[in-house]
């Protein structure tokens, strides 16, 4: 029997076309949009002006607070303004415009391919690098990583979790970044142990991966500690709380971190992007991203420079196709519709999904039948159909007790109503609404 | 490159349920019933359960279009499954008059006076039905006995249930066991040759669908493993103490409308719990008021009432019955 989370949970098509697609890189921009804000927390403050000439890796914007992170440049050029550009969260944001020149890398980062597997470096450097190299998770959540290696006081890390479950439908970026570049994420992860002082390590991966599976069990024999779990397919298991009741059994309590239960999590990608910052000094400037559709001629996986407009990738598997109705960035489940193919690929970006037309328009809602798919799928175990009722209501004290803030967004009471209802649009107003009534609650008078 | 984009939150796919699947899906799972009911009882039960459809959906159309004024909605498949479990739920003879204000009732008062599909809180087929049996207790209990398909609709002859058999007996001071000379076998019983309501007798056809919707994911087990397993065990131990006084368990599962209530009434999803456990603490109920009637009530029979009971209860069960919310009893093994 393989592992699962137990609570809820759906099997949406898997359509992961571009499984067998090897990473490619993908042509440099001739323009790159770089945005200030591609982390969760306070954006960047830039430390270039208009007319600076910039290598790639150089560091663009500083970190502006607890929670944020550093942007590097991806290409090399100069800076032509600063200026707002719309992002896939679908908001203008301020973002670095550099036209790009040749492609020249500052001296100190390393751009060879062997694997580098030293592991002398202190918790402390480790921690101090993936700071300066503006890391967040790559999963799609952009939270900074560096904050999440250092547990609060009374807290203590006891096993590292990476996430290679890849639950969403379509993605295989992190699926062919463990097969092809196992062994680096691997010592990226033994890296990251390091850093947390922990001597247990555990990789999720959903058995539609088998290769994968196959790839890091061989290797991971060589790196003590690091255990591969195979899991069962079954969405939304890449969540944080999913993933750590699947693979080690522990339950977060509701509004706790991970840390709680003595667990941290990162993303495959997150621990790739760690290799490359302390074993090569390369700043966090490229990603892979799947682009991908059914309709897409070569569903591609691609190593993109960030600042890359999103039509750029289009091109690049085969064109846009004439049926498209709607892009994503992201997975289906999670992922934001972008309103425009500018949008530049960030951090956060881990596919670009091309629906057709007849794909992309919602199907008309009809009037709830109370099956109680939805609560039945929820992976938090709460009723969407009772949240979405109070929020048209909006009966808020009364949302904040049936826990509307414990939702994780994941989709699957929408993806399953068979009346086709907008549950987690009534969530998210709920969650929107509550948590500022919260916040209001407890700010000191 | 320019194309206008559609843009939504996500998530931006979905499943392929729909309303309509569910509802043929539990018309499709009801087609043996009708059929057995037919081989049965003749076509009697088939002009029965035309007239029911057509008739609920006639009345869906007008209320809908020319009282609410909103778009009809009859081909959503609901209109029709009201039709085909009222049908069931009366005799196979019953006069097209009444069966045409069963439907006026069953749509009109049980679904579309609360505002329509997915705001009633009583099974709409079963407020058509207990509507029927007050109104109209001679012909909603003249019971044609089963003769097999030849059986001509206007001149059935009729009889008792085995449930009437019992009870008339039980209440003249008869025992039990001398009763059960008077009804079918329980093979016969279970395979559906006795009189009865048109869609109830046969417990093999009934358990078809079941399974038919346990597969497509229509339904969970929980409501009529629950709701059986109550009629069994209480009945069972009212039996045990006394033998000559009250029916054997299997008896009250193979007769009456235990199997087509728990499978295919108590379950509908609009008047039903929205948890397992409120599912359950629903289907017990249910189960504990039917043997209730059956034994010491004045009818033969308690399903329907029971199930509508219970269906008042839904509102307070999903009030207080929560589902197990993640993170809510850790222990993590610590």
């Amino acid at each position: 029997m393989l592992k699962t989370f137990r609570k809820g949970g759906v099997h949406p098509a898997e359509n992961k076309f571009s499984a067998n697609a090897a990473i490619v890189n993908a042509e440099i921009p001739k323009v790159a949009h770089i945005p200030l804000g591609q982390h969760i927390g306070a954006p960047a403050n830039p430390v270039v002006k208009k007319g600076d000439q910039v290598k790639v890796g150089q560091l663009l914007a500083q970190s502006s607070g607890f929670v944020s992170a550093n942007i590097h440049s991806s290409v090399s050029g100069t800076v032509a303004k600063i200026d707002n550009v719309i992002d896939s969260s679908g908001f203008s944001r301020q973002s670095i415009v550099i036209n790009v020149e040749g492609d020249e890398w500052l001296e100190s980062i390393s751009k060879t391919d062997e694997v580098i597997d030293d592991l002398s470096h202190t918790p402390e450097d480790i921690l101090k690098k993936i700071k300066e190299a503006g890391i967040v998770g790559l999963g799609g959540a952009t939270f900074p990583s560096h904050i999440k290696l250092a547990p609060p006081p009374g807290k203590t890390a006891e096993v590292l979790l990476i996430n290679g479950v890849e639950c969403e439908p379509y993605l295989t970026a992190d699926h062919r970044l463990m097969f092809e570049r196992g062994e680096e994420m691997l010592i990226g992860t033994m890296l990251i142990m390091k850093a947390l002082k922990v001597n247990r390590g555990g990789i999720g991966i959903e058995n539609n991966k088998p290769d994968a599976i196959k790839n890091l069990t061989e290797l991971a024999k060589k790196y003590d500690g690091i255990d591969i779990v195979p899991l069962k397919v079954k969405y939304p298991q890449g969540g944080e709380k999913q993933l750590i009741k699947a693979v080690i059994n522990r339950e977060i309590p509701s509004g706790a971190l991970p840390i709680e239960v003595g667990a941290v999590v990162h993303n495959v990608a997150t621990a790739y992007a760690v290799y490359e910052a302390i074993q090569k000094n390369k700043p966090l400037f490229e990603r892979v991203v799947t682009v991908t559709g059914k309709s897409v001629k070569n569903p591609s996986n691609l190593l993109v420079r960030i600042g890359t407009p999103t039509k750029q990738l289009i091109e690049a598997a085969g064109g846009l196709p004439s049926d498209t109705g709607k892009v994503v960035s992201g997975g289906p489940m999670m992922g934001k519709s972008l309103s425009t193919l500018d949008t530049p690929i960030s951090k956060g970006s881990s596919g670009v999904l091309l629906f057709r037309e007849e794909e992309a328009k919602r199907r008309s809602v009809e009037p709830c039948i109370r099956c109680s798919k939805c609560v039945s799928v929820c992976p938090m175990g709460l009723e969407p159909y009772l949240l979405m009722t109070l929020a048209e209501n909006q009966i808020w004290d009364r949302s904040e007790e049936e826990k509307t803030m414990d939702c994780i967004e994941c989709g699957s009471c929408m993806y399953t109503c068979p009346a086709d209802r907008p549950l987690l649009d009534y969530i998210r107003l709920s969650k929107a609404s509550v948590g500022k009534i919260i916040r209001s609650r407890n700010k000191p008078v | 490159m320019n194309r206008l984009l559609n843009v939504s939150p996500s998530p931006h796919v979905s499943g392929d349920y729909s309303i309509k699947k569910i509802m043929y899906g539990v018309v499709l799972a009801l087609i043996p019933a009708l059929a057995t009911s037919i081989w049965f009882f003749g076509l009697g039960a088939l002009i029965v359960t035309l007239v029911s459809i057509a008739s609920c959906m006639l009345f869906e159309f007008l209320i809908q279009k020319y009282i609410i004024k909103v778009e009809p909605t009859i081909w959503d498949g609901s209109a029709i499954l009201t039709g085909l479990l009222l049908a069931f739920n009366v005799p196979s003879n019953l006069p097209i008059a009444i069966i045409v204000i069963g439907a006026l009732i069953a749509i009109g008062v049980g679904k579309l006076s609360f505002g329509g599909l997915g705001q009633n809180p009583f099974n709409p087929a079963l407020v058509g039905r207990v509507f029927l049996l007050i109104s109209f207790p001679v012909q909603m209990t003249s019971w044609p006995v089963s003769k097999g398909i030849l059986t001509r609709y206007a001149d059935a002859i009729t009889g008792a249930t085995p449930l009437g058999v019992i009870k008339e007996g039980l209440k003249n001071g008869e025992a039990f066991s001398s009763l059960m000379d008077q009804i079918p076998s329980h093979m016969q019983l279970f395979m559906g040759q006795m009189g009865g309501s048109l869609g109830e007798i046969s417990a093999l056809a009934l358990l078809l669908g079941f399974a038919f919707m346990l597969f497509r994911k229509i339904i969970t087990w929980h409501i009529p493993v629950f709701m059986i397993a109550t009629i069994y065990i209480f009945s069972g131990i009212l039996h045990l103490a006394n033998p000559t006084h009250f029916a054997d368990p299997l008896f009250h599962i193979v007769t009456g409308g235990a199997l087509l209530g728990a499978i295919y009434m108590a379950t509908d999803m609009v008047t039903s719990p929205m948890t397992p456990k409120g599912m359950a603490i629903f289907a017990i109920g249910i189960g504990v008021i039917t043997v209730l009637i059956r034994t010491f009530g004045a009818y033969p029979e308690g399903v329907s009432f029971a199930i509508l009971i219970m269906n008042a209860f839904v509102p307070i069960i999903n009030r207080y019955i929560k589902p197990k919310r993640f993170g809510e009893e850790v222990s993590n093994g610590r």
